[in-house]
C-alpha cells in the first residue's frame, strides 16, 4: 500500500532532531506543519518573513498581514518572530535553517532537483527554492512517484531545467524514501507491500546491496 | 487626518495622487509586499489613473486576480518586470507567453538580497543560489566553498510601501509578516512613496521600534479604504 499525504508527512517529521528549524515549501509540504508533535519543538520558517509558525489560526485569530509563503494565513507559537525578506534570506542562505521540505516535479541520481518551470507551457518562477536548496542543511523532497503521464521523476537526469544542482539529501514518495548518491539511488525505506518493480526506476539506477 | 497638517512638514503628502504626481513613462518602481499582503493599495490606486506607460516593475509579485499590481499590469503599463513568482497569475502568464511582456524570474533570495545591495552601497556579490541553472547563464562564477554566480544590485526610480503606522520623519513600524520587501526597497530607490494605516506625530513610535528609520523615506501619506485582501483562508478545523 502506498503513503498517503498524511503517512509521507510523518516519515519526513521522523528526519528532524528536537529544538530543529525547518523551512517548508508550497503545496504538499505544507500538511507537515498540523502534524508536527508539540514537543519536538521545531521552529517553523516561512521565507516571506516569520519563524515560529503553528500551523492554522483559529477562526477570531485570523489576520490579513499574517501569513506564509504559500499566502495562506497561519498561527505563530511562543518564540516567534518577524524580520524582512533580506534577513529571512539571509538565515537559509546563511545556513541557519536546518531543513527545507519542496515539492519536486524531477529529482535525478545526481542530487539535482527541477520544480520550477516546464518550457513553454508552465512558468511558476522560482520564488524563494533556488535559495532553500542551496542554504539549508540539508535537503528534502515530497512528491508524487510519478508526473501526471505515469512516469517515475526519480531519473538519472532531470530533463527540466533545474531549481539546484547536486543538492537534495532526501526524496520521499508515496511508495518510499530515497537518496541519491550521485550515481543512483538508495532506498533507504519502502512502504509496505510495495515492491521494487512498482517503483518504475531504471534497475541499473537503484543501488544495489540493498540492507 | 488628526492633528497633523501636511503644509508642516517637507515629507508628509495629502494623498497617493500628490505623492506620485512626478512619476514618468519608462521609470522604474518597486512595489513591496509579499502576493497582497503589505501591497500600497493606495498606491497602485493612483497608478490606474495614471497616464504612464513603459514602466519597470521590481516586486516579487506582480498581483493577482485582479488584484495588487494586475490592475495596471491589465492596463499594460508594464514593460519589464522583475519578480521571483508567477504562480496563480494568469494575466500575467498569458502576457509573458504572448511577449506582451518583458519578466526577468529571480530567486527570491537573491531578489531581495539584490534590492538591500542597492540601498546599502553594494555593487553586487556573489552567492551559490541559481548556480547550475538558467538563472546563471551569461553571469560571472567564481569558486570559493563552492561555486557562486555574481548578482548585482537592483536600483529603482520610485519605490511604492505600505507600514502599517509611520511618523511625519517617516520612520515605519511593520504589522507581522507585512514587512517582507518594503524596508528593502524603500532603501534601493530614489524616491520612497510609503502609505500608513496610522500616520503619527514623531516620537509616537517608540525608537527601539522603528524596523525602518525615516532616512530612507521621501514621501509619506495617511492612507484610506484598506481592503488588506486574505488570498488563502486557512483556519483551524474546529473540533
Amino acid at each position: 500500500m502506498s503513503w498517503s499525504n498524511e503517512q509521507m508527512a510523518d516519515e519526513i517529521i521522523r528526519f528532524f532532531k528536537p529544538h530543529s528549524s525547518v523551512n517548508l515549501g508550497i503545496g504538499m509540504p505544507t500538511i507537515i506543519a498540523e502534524r508536527i508533535p508539540a514537543k519536538l519543538n521545531i521552529m517553523i520558517h516561512s521565507e516571506n518573513g516569520v519563524l515560529g509558525v503553528s500551523g492554522r489560526p483559529k477562526k477570531e485569530n485570523v489576520s490579513p498581514t499574517l501569513i506564509n509563503a504559500g499566502k495562506e494565513t497561519i498561527a505563530i507559537g511562543a518564540g516567534a518572530s518577524y524580520f524582512d525578506s533580506a534577513l529571512s534570506f539571509g538565515m537559509i542562505r546563511g545556513g541557519h535553517i536546518d531543513y527545507c521540505v519542496l515539492g519536486g516535479m524531477e529529482v535525478d541520481a545526481e542530487r539535482s532537483l527541477a520544480n520550477w518551470m516546464v518550457p513553454g507551457k508552465k512558468v511558476t518562477g522560482m520564488g524563494g527554492a533556488m535559495d532553500l536548496v542551496n542554504g539549508s542543511k540539508q535537503v528534502i523532497i515530497m512528491m508524487n512517484h510519478f508526473s501526471k503521464d505515469g512516469i517515475a521523476k526519480l531519473l538519472k537526469k532531470c530533463v527540466l531545467p533545474l531549481t539546484g544542482k547536486e543538492v537534495v539529501d532526501i526524496v520521499v514518495t508515496e511508495f518510499g524514501i530515497f537518496k541519491p548518491t550521485g550515481t543512483q539511488f538508495k532506498i533507504i525505506k519502502l512502504a509496505n507491500g510495495i515492491s521494487i518493480s512498482d517503483l518504475k526506476i531504471e534497475e541499473n539506477l537503484l543501488e544495489k546491496d540493498q540492507k | 487626518m488628526k492633528n497633523i497638517e501636511v503644509k508642516d512638514f517637507p515629507k508628509v503628502y495629502q494623498d497617493a495622487h500628490s505623492a506620485l504626481s512626478d512619476l514618468k513613462s519608462g521609470m522604474t518602481l518597486m512595489s513591496g509586499g509579499f502576493g497582497l499582503c503589505g501591497i500600497a493599495e493606495n498606491c497602485i490606486d493612483a497608478l490606474t489613473l495614471i497616464d504612464v506607460k513603459d514602466l519597470t516593475v521590481i516586486s516579487n509579485n506582480i498581483g493577482n486576480s485582479g488584484r495588487g499590481l494586475v490592475k495596471i499590469l491589465v492596463q499594460d503599463k508594464i514593460k519589464k518586470a522583475y519578480c521571483s513568482y508567477v504562480g496563480g497569475n494568469p494575466d500575467l502568464e498569458t502576457r509573458m507567453l504572448n511577449k506582451q511582456i518583458v519578466v526577468e524570474l529571480v530567486p527570491q533570495g537573491t531578489f531581495s538580497e539584490r534590492i538591500r545591495a542597492a540601498g546599502l552601497g553594494i555593487r553586487a556579490f556573489y552567492t551559490p543560489t541559481g548556480y547550475g541553472t538558467l538563472i546563471a547563464e551569461g553571469k560571472d562564477v567564481k569558486i570559493f566553498d563552492r561555486p557562486c554566480i555574481l548578482e548585482t544590485a537592483l536600483h529603482a526610480d520610485f519605490a511604492i510601501i505600505k507600514a502599517q503606522k509611520g511618523d511625519t520623519f517617516g520612520n515605519l513600524w511593520f504589522k507581522e509578516t507585512a514587512r517582507n520587501f518594503s524596508p528593502l526597497m524603500a532603501m534601493a530607490a530614489k524616491i520612497t512613496v510609503v502609505e500608513v494605516e496610522e500616520l503619527v506625530e514623531c516620537g509616537e513610535i517608540p525608537p527601539e521600534d522603528i524596523h525602518l528609520p525615516g532616512i530612507f523615506v521621501q514621501r509619506i501619506f495617511q492612507g484610506s479604504n484598506y481592503k488588506n485582501d486574505i488570498e488563502f483562508l486557512a483556519i483551524q478545523k474546529e473540533s
